[in-house]
């Protein structure tokens, strides 16, 4: 097809596979069987009204729903292929893998340095203090704010604007070397002028990770995801190409709620 | 499809909607007045369907303006992106149909200046057919009904096949007298420009297909038009136009 950049990724095995996925918040269930496969290297997005279950199958796919009492969890997700919620299956090391970034900057009371060094060193995942220089260097650059903190490293990540805090948040994540990034409406605090950063940003990092990012704009769906998921009352609707999704989706749900008829 | 939880986006999607039908009417009024002037040789009547032309213009531009704020304010998906870009289309192609229709009355104008000839009486025939089209895929258009545009589309294969016997005619009056060929070919433009205008109506029909389906129509485009690969032979060589390829 002319004019068509993208690469093919048919053949191509998806980095997460969620089979049948139910989640029950004691009797009541949240999510009623859930396939979906995430593709690597492409960004998820994951839409749907408020109580849809969006956000509680992001939070399942690194375990979160795990702290929440009652909460139960049925099905499968496997991530290259191994079942996560495998009782062997560390929770921690699987949020090293599968990182998370929130929807209100959450910098740790430290310094920048700190903010970025505190998850490499508890996972000792840096040989020496040099190393760990490198990885708050990389991950900082990574995120976009390396140029902008450089020379006040030891300032305290709170006294950033908005904006830079989700990039330390994102650098955060970033320094214990995931796969998965997770986000969960990571622009909802943010102006606009901070959102295309992040958006840019989500861009840039599609080339080494796999990102699912649960937003509330669909504009932000459209711009930043290759994938979308349409979630209505606990049923993943649709799914399909971003750009399908909103051109021409296939399910008059996922019509109405983008075109804004019901929500 | 249910309404927008915002009725003012419903307000204005339906204006967009009216606003390409009373361009389509007018056009398809253009035609018809254009034509009726033709059979009656009315120069006058002819002179008034090109000064309004203009006002056809001025709602195509009114339609661009009105979809580029929808898009702007609006950020429509899904059908609503659909209905603004299909409108943007059809409005672009009403505009190319009424500016036919006002070359058909210019081109008349210059006509009732000589004699009338034979095959004039094609002209109605075939513009029959075409505004029978327009009505039907502006009909298609409101009931977004894509069946209804298939038909219309596939019936522009009968307006290219009088237009090209037309073409044959005449071709054989400009080689009987030399003083033929000024009306003659007129008379070929004005048939050209309605058959043109069947074009933009199944250009307006795949719009159709696609408001309504999400997806381009792939069928291929009936094309009996073979007037473009006509060679003609000169009477002294004693035969008839031929068909052949353009080399």
């Amino acid at each position: 097809m002319p004019f068509n950049g993208r690469a093919d990724r048919t053949n191509e095995i998806p980095k997460i596979v969620a089979d049948h996925v139910d989640v029950f918040y004691g009797e009541k269930q949240a999510l009623f069987g859930v396939d979906l496969e995430i593709n690597r290297n492409e960004v998820t997005a994951l839409i749907g009204p408020s109580g849809c279950g969006k956000s509680t199958f992001l939070r399942c796919l690194n375990r979160m729903n795990d702290v929440i009492p009652n909460c139960r969890v049925g099905g499968s997700i496997r991530i290259d292929g191994e079942e996560i919620y495998d009782p062997k299956v560390d929770p921690v090391i699987l949020r090293q893998k599968v990182g998370m970034v929130f929807q209100k900057p959450n910098p740790f009371p430290k310094s920048i340095y700190d903010n970025i060094a505190y998850g490499p060193k508890i996972h000792g995942l840096a040989r020496d203090r040099t190393n760990l220089d490198e990885i708050v260097e990389t991950s900082l650059t990574r995120a976009g704010l390396w140029k902008e903190v450089k020379d006040r490293l030891a300032a305290p990540g709170t006294g950033l604007s908005g904006g830079q805090q989700q990039r330390l948040c994102i650098a955060r994540a970033i320094a214990v070397d995931p796969e998965v990034i997770l986000m969960d409406e990571p622009c909802s605090a943010l102006d606009p002028i901070a959102t295309a950063r992040i958006e840019e940003l989500i861009d840039e990092l599609r080339e080494n990770y796999t990102i699912v990012i649960v937003t509330h704009s669909m504009q932000q769906a459209a711009r930043v995801s290759q994938r979308t998921a349409f979630f209505h009352l606990g049923v993943l609707v649709e799914v399909g190409d971003t750009e399908k999704i909103f051109t021409n989706p296939a399910d008059d749900r996922t019509q109405g709620y983008i075109t804004g008829r019901f929500g | 499809m249910s309404e927008h939880i915002v009725t003012s986006y419903d307000a204005e999607l339906s204006r967009l909607n009216r606003m390409i039908l009373e361009m389509g009417g007018r056009a398809e009024s253009q035609l018809a007045a254009a034509v009726n002037a033709f059979s009656r040789r009315d120069a006058t009547l002819a002179a008034t369907i090109v000064r309004q032309d203009d006002y056809i213009d001025a709602l195509e531009a009114e339609i661009d303006d009105f979809a580029v704020r929808l898009l702007a304010l609006r950020q429509p998906f899904a059908i609503d992106l659909r209905m603004v870009i299909a409108a943007i289309r059809i409005a672009s192609d009403i505009e190319r149909i009424a500016d036919y229709a006002a070359n058909v009355a210019k081109r008349t104008i210059a006509l009732t200046k000589s004699p009338p000839i034979g095959p004039e009486k094609v002209v109605p025939r075939i513009s029959g057919m075409v505004e029978a089209m327009i009505r039907d895929v502006l009909d298609a258009f409101v009931e977004r009904d894509v069946e209804k545009a298939h038909a219309v589309w596939r019936r522009d294969s009968e307006v290219d096949d009088v237009y090209t016997s037309l073409f044959r005619e005449l071709l054989t009056y400009m080689m009987e007298d030399p003083r033929n060929i000024g009306p003659c070919t007129h008379l070929l433009f004005i048939a050209k420009n309605i058959e043109r205008i069947g074009d933009h109506t199944t250009n307006i029909a795949e719009t159709i297909h696609y408001l309504v389906r999400g997806e381009r129509m792939v069928e291929e485009r009936p094309k009996s038009d073979t007037s473009s690969f006509e060679v003609v032979a000169p009477a002294s060589q004693g035969s008839a136009p031929e068909q052949g390829g353009e080399s």
